[in-house]
């Protein structure tokens, strides 16, 4: 067994692999739950294509003669757009609100009861509806989208891959930030100021009603590196449109990483202040 | 007079049944098959069956929630979908697991706006509000609102709001269903109370038959979709040959139990010193007369029969085949 | 007789819910901000956009503000007055809808007055402050015609709008967990007529912008206020259509309405 003292449980074999197999075993519950929801993905396909439709042909008109607007052509627009509603639905960017319910009905407490620690245990449920909804909501847009409008191809061999971890952090960062807005409820009685702040604020700054590019210079740069909000969509996309070099893209994708992990270690601390105020107030 | 009519009523529903991947078969499902029941004004009737019965399907038949597939339905003369809006002025319904109420508003202003929503003059208003409160003890919590009040709070609450506008029938639907015991009584107590004026026509399905042994003399008994037993409860119990039981308490016990005609023995219990005699055609008296050359009474108690016993022997048998014949 | 008692029924339930709501000040007021900001983005959107670019689709900021200014005005009204019966499997579920069909009134209007979410007054407030902007900076020469216009043109989007939100949400009569399609069209419809249709093309453009009338609460209107032809080759009287849309509109809702509620009565879903 190695050097396991009473106090440190250094990361051995023996620790690693049945957390492992546990967070698997969480992720792969999540996605089977989501995948029960069929008729409620097949509707949210449908007004996914409805939107892409819409933003797509609004971006396109902004290009206008030159053919480019904001570093985008107008094939990268078309796939900024589509893979967007794709991504949209994989992000879970609105509408989660399992753990502010869980307080608010106290049922929270049987979260605490259990071995794995709840943003661990949460984590893995979200990267499980993930996995679904990137088959059934991702890509419906991407097969879609390329049949009405020009779409831009990745160049880069190692494009598609750093497209893809990059859409994995985006989904962390993204739950980050969800679970942050629910654990108000631990303090809050009611949470829909926090949320109705949330919904407005990430549509508008992580690039879905417009292409931050679209922004003054400065404003862009600012939300780039001082919000996690571009890494939840508009860094996966520019990573697949290319809009910039491959090394800068590698280092907005470890822009996401420290986003990820910051907001994780967030998690946590605020998750250990509210057992701690639960268990001196008994809920 | 008749106050409710129903002829060869009838509701199936079409349920879409997952059958492979992608395949969907359709299912109809018939939840009330043809049922055919005259109540009088007046009358207090205890619909009861098990789950998924067809009890609330009735219920939303009769009261133009839904449409009868097949059939029709009279309810104050009027067709219950047709006439919706006309009917409502002249029926009260509760549903025990649904409210009528404003959750946020305390439940005097639920009361004042039912008011303008059937249109009751404000006097009549105001008598039935104080019948139903002295009635129903509500001065407590009028003034909470509904979301903070306890079930048996809110269903007297609801019981009010159904009434407030003089209705002529009052639907129930689970009335007492998860309330504590001293809820249940209040409700049946002021539903008793109800039924004595006379002008009020109840018709109440349930899962507790306590309610219908306290409230009503007409039992109808449904079980898919069907009325199996249309009468008192005691035509019940005659019917299914129910019998009331006879236990002896013995000082000993007995080396073999005792034969007495007419009152066969159903139980032996603790270690032979209880005996329980069903009663056939023997009386009490010839028990007691037959145990005492026999044994030591130290006591002895007469059970009434259960209706509750009946009725799970009665859904039992229905679901054998048909031992025995379906009610009037 | 007979009409007043309902009215004034009705003017009770909408009593009973401003008295619901205020027993949440807090919560109503963030709601009342948090609205507020939804359609402020919806310009600030426009206003990006118009950032990078001079025209879109052969139209100015000033001239596209009196299409953004029609449809939010329009849209926000109507998601006030109508918007929460989108809400309706949810009624269904918890039995409000059965208590509603049990009352002697019009199951419609209770639903939508049981549940008007006040709180949206203020999106409704701003999309008309941002049509009076619009219509003020354009620089419209006005005459008698274009004044009514541009009094009845909102009012008859408001109805086109509260008509798609009705047609749309009989869909979950049908099909409970249609919900998120619904937004499609009425959303998407908002989003489609913020913007002028020469943005669009193809069929697409034909099917929301005729098929489905939305050309007509916005695009057409405005183009008769700025006394522009249409690049898409319509008279200019169409324009004056709107109110024959709204009111077609709203036969279909009503329709829908009636179906959707005799399916829901031979189902009881």
């Amino acid at each position: 067994m190695g050097s396991v003292t009473a106090t440190v449980g250094p990361p051995t074999d023996a620790h690693v692999t049945p957390w492992f197999r546990t967070f698997g075993a969480i992720v792969a519950a999540g996605f089977r739950r989501h995948a029960t929801y069929r008729q409620a993905a097949v509707a949210g396909v449908v007004t996914n294509t409805v939107f892409g439709f819409l933003r797509c042909y609004i971006f396109l008109a902004a290009t206008g003669a030159a053919g480019t607007v904001a570093g985008y052509d107008r094939a990268q627009l078309g796939t900024f757009v589509w893979a967007g509603q794709g991504l949209l639905a994989v992000i879970a960017i609105w509408g989660w609100t399992d753990l502010a319910d869980r307080i608010r009905t106290g049922e929270v407490a049987a979260d605490l009861l259990r071995p794995v620690h709840p943003v661990t245990s949460y984590l893995a449920v979200d990267l499980g509806r993930a996995g679904f909804a990137a088959l059934a909501r991702l890509v419906p847009p991407l097969v879609v989208g390329p049949l009405f409008f020009a779409v831009y191809l990745p160049r880069h061999w190692a494009t598609v891959p750093l497209f893809l971890v990059s859409v994995l952090l985006a989904v962390v960062v993204c739950f980050g930030c969800r679970y942050l807005v629910n654990a108000t409820a631990y303090w809050l009685q009611d949470v829909r100021g926090p949320m109705i702040l949330w919904t407005l604020g990430s549509g508008v700054l992580a690039g879905l009603y417009f292409p931050l590019g679209f922004l003054p210079g400065w404003l862009e740069a600012t939300l780039r590196y001082a919000t996690p909000f571009p890494g939840i969509l508009q860094i996966p996309l520019d990573v697949l449109v290319e809009r910039e070099s491959m090394p800068t893209n590698l280092g907005l994708v470890g822009l996401q990483v420290v986003w990820a992990v910051l907001l994780l270690a967030l998690c946590r601390l605020v998750q250990r202040r509210a057992e701690r105020r639960l268990v001196v107030q008994g809920g | 007079m008749n106050v409710i009519e129903m002829d060869g009523l009838r509701k199936e529903f079409t349920v879409r049944v997952r059958a492979g991947v992608l395949r969907r078969e359709k299912r109809t499902v018939t939840a009330v098959d043809g049922v055919d029941l005259r109540v009088e004004r007046g009358e207090m009737l205890g619909y009861i069956g098990p789950n998924g019965a067809g009890k609330s399907t009735t219920l939303k038949m009769l009261t133009g929630v839904l449409m009868p597939s097949a059939g029709q339905a009279r309810v104050c003369g009027l067709r219950p979908v047709a006439d919706r809006t006309r009917l409502a002025l002249r029926i009260g319904v509760v549903f025990g697991q649904r409210s009528q109420l404003w959750w946020d508003l305390p439940l005097r202003e639920s009361f004042d706006l039912l008011r303008h929503v059937y249109r009751v003059p404000a006097g009549a208003h105001a008598a039935r509000l104080t019948r139903c409160r002295e009635l129903l003890d509500l001065d407590a919590f009028l003034d909470t609102p509904v979301r903070q009040l306890s079930l048996g709070q809110r269903m007297r609450g609801e019981l009010t709001a159904a009434l407030l506008h003089g209705p002529e029938v009052l639907f129930l639907d689970e009335p007492t269903i998860g309330l504590d015991v001293v809820s249940k009584q209040a409700v049946r107590g002021f539903l008793a109370e109800l039924g004595r004026a006379g002008d009020t026509t109840l018709v109440l399905t349930t899962h507790d038959l306590a309610d219908i042994e306290r409230l009503c003399r007409r039992l109808v008994v449904i079980d898919h979709g069907r009325v199996v037993h249309d009468g008192s409860i005691a035509e019940l119990h005659r019917r299914y040959g129910s019998r009331r039981m006879v236990v002896a308490e013995l000082d000993s016990a007995l080396p073999e139990p005792p034969v007495l005609p007419g009152a066969p023995v159903q139980r032996v219990e603790a270690d032979g010193r209880r005996l329980v005699f069903a009663l056939e055609r023997a009386s009490v008296a010839e028990v007691v007369a037959g145990l005492a050359g026999l044994a030591t009474l130290r006591d002895i108690s007469i059970v009434e029969p259960d209706i509750e016993e009946v009725v799970t022997r009665l859904y039992a048998s229905e679901r054998k085949g048909p031992l025995l014949t379906p009610g009037v | 007789m007979e009409v007043r008692g309902a009215l004034r029924a009705y003017r009770s339930l909408l009593g009973a819910q401003a008295r619901s709501q205020a027993a949440y000040r807090t919560s109503f007021v963030v709601d009342l901000v948090g609205n507020l900001g939804a359609t402020v983005f919806d310009v600030v959107t426009v206003l990006v956009i118009f950032g990078v670019t001079r025209e879109l689709g052969g139209f100015t900021l000033r001239e596209t503000l009196v299409v953004v200014g029609l449809s939010s005005c329009a849209f926000a009204a109507a998601d006030l007055l109508v918007g929460n019966i989108e809400r309706l499997p949810r009624y269904v579920r918890t039995g409000l809808f059965d208590a509603v069909l049990v009352r002697p009134l019009a199951a419609l209007p209770q639903l939508l007055l049981m549940d008007l979410p006040l709180r949206k007054v203020s999106r409704a407030v701003f999309g008309l402050a941002v049509l009076l902007y619009a219509l003020a900076s354009a620089g419209i020469d006005w005459t008698p015609g274009r004044v009514a216009l541009a009094v009845v043109a909102p009012p008859a989007g408001v109805v086109f709008f509260a008509s798609v939100f009705v047609t749309t949400a009989t869909v979950s009569f049908y099909w409970v967990d249609s919900g998120e399609m619904a937004n499609s069209v009425t959303y998407g419809g908002r989003d489609f007529t913020s913007y002028p249709i020469t943005v669009y093309g193809g069929w697409f453009r034909a099917l929301f912008a005729y098929g489905m009338g939305f050309a007509f609460v916005s695009y057409h209107p405005a183009l008769a206020l700025l006394g522009r032809a249409d690049p898409l080759g319509l008279p200019s009287w169409v324009g004056w259509a709107s109110p024959g849309v709204a009111f077609v509109a709203a036969t279909v809702a009503a329709l829908a309405w009636r179906v959707g509620i005799r399916h829901y009565r031979s189902t009881g879903s």
